[in-house]
């Protein structure tokens, strides 16, 4: 699916990241933790073809990222569902629009569409809100929301940023529900978060991997939780 | 030619879904808008100017080329017969059409707007003028003068190079001045939609970071923001363009008196020139949108 062999990236005249290899295999789960600016969100993004590597190999889907066109990469972010800390909503259109938004640019006929995205908003609880905008949303309910879009073109990968970072306990209970449910239904996982409470709940209903960045290198962590 | 029309139709109709991914942006909306009509309003002047200039410059070039004058200058005495004498000379003379002694009702009419209308013209010494009209393939005027030095020493042969040259020169200079003062309102335009094209990009970068996270491709973003810019160069151009030919139209009509400012307009099937400014408009205003386009998302990761 996702392949790191050995890669590093430098910012700002520094290595950030070292030495990283991953695998993420079909219907894996895994955290992805570590300290603030440990570089959870760039590796994230390399793992999506947002960044490119300064050394080493990043395979989307058995093709390097190096060799793909944009418009590969953009193909391949159709089989990548993504949720950001921040959400990224288009603020001028609703919820259901939002959560629709991969549809829409993948030239998918949304009327055909309805039925899929009207069960989805209800998974996701955000019925009573599909005509409400993303300002008018809470925290919890953007996140389910980033949810919703992300998996609407039923990716084979799910990345998800620090998704509970800013949401209460509960809330973070019942995003963490939707992704193990997801994982369960054959999606691939990957959440980054330094929230180790989350990460110690989810073990109890799933068979997660979890990584460490540290030091600039990406360490199995398993042991410390 | 077909597929080419429906993807023209295609564009022009749009994709609603598309449409509504990039908000509409109030102030670039009106900028090109107004921008693209105020171009579309000169560029109907100036080509309203090449065209009359144009047709001044096939005017004069070809009455002008195809007619000369004799002027007869001579004692009281001689001027019928020298005037008879070269009248024989151009009957005879080998690309000439025709040829006549203009009446003195025409010569007084020539001097009237110069003399007033009571000017005696039997009584002074004005000379005998004869219209000279040429053939297709023209006379040789060296040989003619020297024909007519010898049978009427009074008679001058003016075949009106020495004006006419220039004149049809500056014509077709004021010509290309209309066509270049068109290419610059094209290239202005272009950079004003640029502008502007870049102006709304860059105040949707966030747009379209959201989009290329999502799986849009670029073609898709540029599209919608091509779509709009057309649609919109497009529509103040027609605007602009109806407007300049309302103005055109309220000139004053052409008069022999006002010469070539009141002839600055467009005559018969001429009227369906300014049709193709905005069409123009929105290609300008596609490639500029486009090349913007495509610029920044190259930029984008």
């Amino acid at each position: 699916m996702i392949e790191l062999e050995n890669v590093a990236y430098n910012y700002g005249g520094g290595e950030l990241l070292s030495e990283i290899s991953l695998k993420l295999q079909p219907g894996s789960f895994h955290f992805l933790t570590g300290p603030s600016g440990a570089g959870k969100t760039t590796l994230l993004k390399l793992c999506y073809g947002a960044l490119l590597p300064t050394s080493g190999q990043v395979r989307l889907f058995t093709s390097d990222v190096r060799d793909m066109e944009r418009d590969d990469i953009a193909l391949a972010r159709r089989r990548i569902g993504v949720v950001h800390q921040d959400c990224q909503f288009l603020d001028h259109l609703n919820v259901s629009d939002n959560i629709a938004l991969p549809l829409m640019v993948a030239g998918r006929d949304l009327l055909a569409e309805g039925a899929n995205l009207k069960e989805l908003t209800s998974w996701v609880g955000l019925t009573a809100r599909a005509g409400a905008l993303p300002p008018e949303l809470s925290g919890g309910e953007r996140q389910r929301a980033a949810l919703a879009r992300a998996v609407i073109m039923s990716p084979d990968v799910v990345l998800a940023d620090e998704p509970t970072g800013n949401i209460d306990w509960d809330m973070s209970q019942r995003l963490l529900r939707l992704l193990i449910e997801l994982n369960r239904m054959g999606k691939t996982i990957m959440v980054a978060t330094h929230d180790l409470a989350l990460i110690r709940a989810a073990k109890t209903h799933v068979q997660a991997r979890v990584l460490r960045i540290s030091n600039r290198r990406l360490q199995l962590a398993g042991a410390d939780l | 030619m077909r597929a080419w029309l429906n993807r023209v139709a295609e564009f022009l109709i749009g994709d609603t879904q598309a449409d509504r991914v990039v908000p509409p942006t109030g102030y670039t909306a009106t900028l090109t808008l107004f921008s693209a009509a105020a171009m579309a309003f000169l560029a109907v002047f100036a080509l309203a100017l090449s065209l009359a200039t144009g047709r001044l410059a096939d005017q004069w070039g070809a009455e002008l080329a195809r007619s000369s004058t004799i002027r007869i200058s001579a004692p009281d005495g001689q001027l019928a017969a020298q005037t008879e004498a070269a009248l024989k000379v151009l009957e005879t003379t080998k690309g000439v059409d025709t040829a006549r002694a203009l009446s003195s009702e025409e010569q007084q009419a020539l001097l009237e707007p110069w003399f007033g209308p009571d000017l005696p013209v039997d009584t002074l010494p004005i000379p005998q003028l004869i219209e000279v009209i040429e053939t297709e393939e023209g006379y040789d005027a060296e040989g003619l003068r020297l024909r007519l030095a010898a049978e009427a020493p009074g008679a001058v042969l003016d075949d009106h190079t020495r004006w006419r040259r220039p004149l049809v020169r500056a014509a077709s200079r004021l010509r290309m001045l209309g066509w270049a003062s068109i290419l610059l309102i094209g290239a202005a335009t272009a950079a004003m939609i640029t502008l502007a094209a870049n102006a709304a990009l860059a105040a949707n970068a966030q747009v379209i970071s959201v989009l290329r996270l999502v799986g849009a491709r670029d073609s898709y973003i540029a599209q919608a923001f091509e779509r709009r810019f057309t649609l919109r160069a497009l529509t103040g151009a027609g605007i602009g363009m109806l407007l300049g030919m309302v103005a055109i139209a309220l000139l004053p009509s052409a008069q022999p008196e006002g010469g070539f400012l009141t002839g600055l307009g467009f005559q018969g099937w001429h009227w369906l020139w300014p049709l193709i400014i905005p069409v123009l408009a929105g290609l300008v205003a596609f490639g500029a949108t486009r090349a913007a386009a495509r610029k920044t998302l190259r930029d984008m990761p």
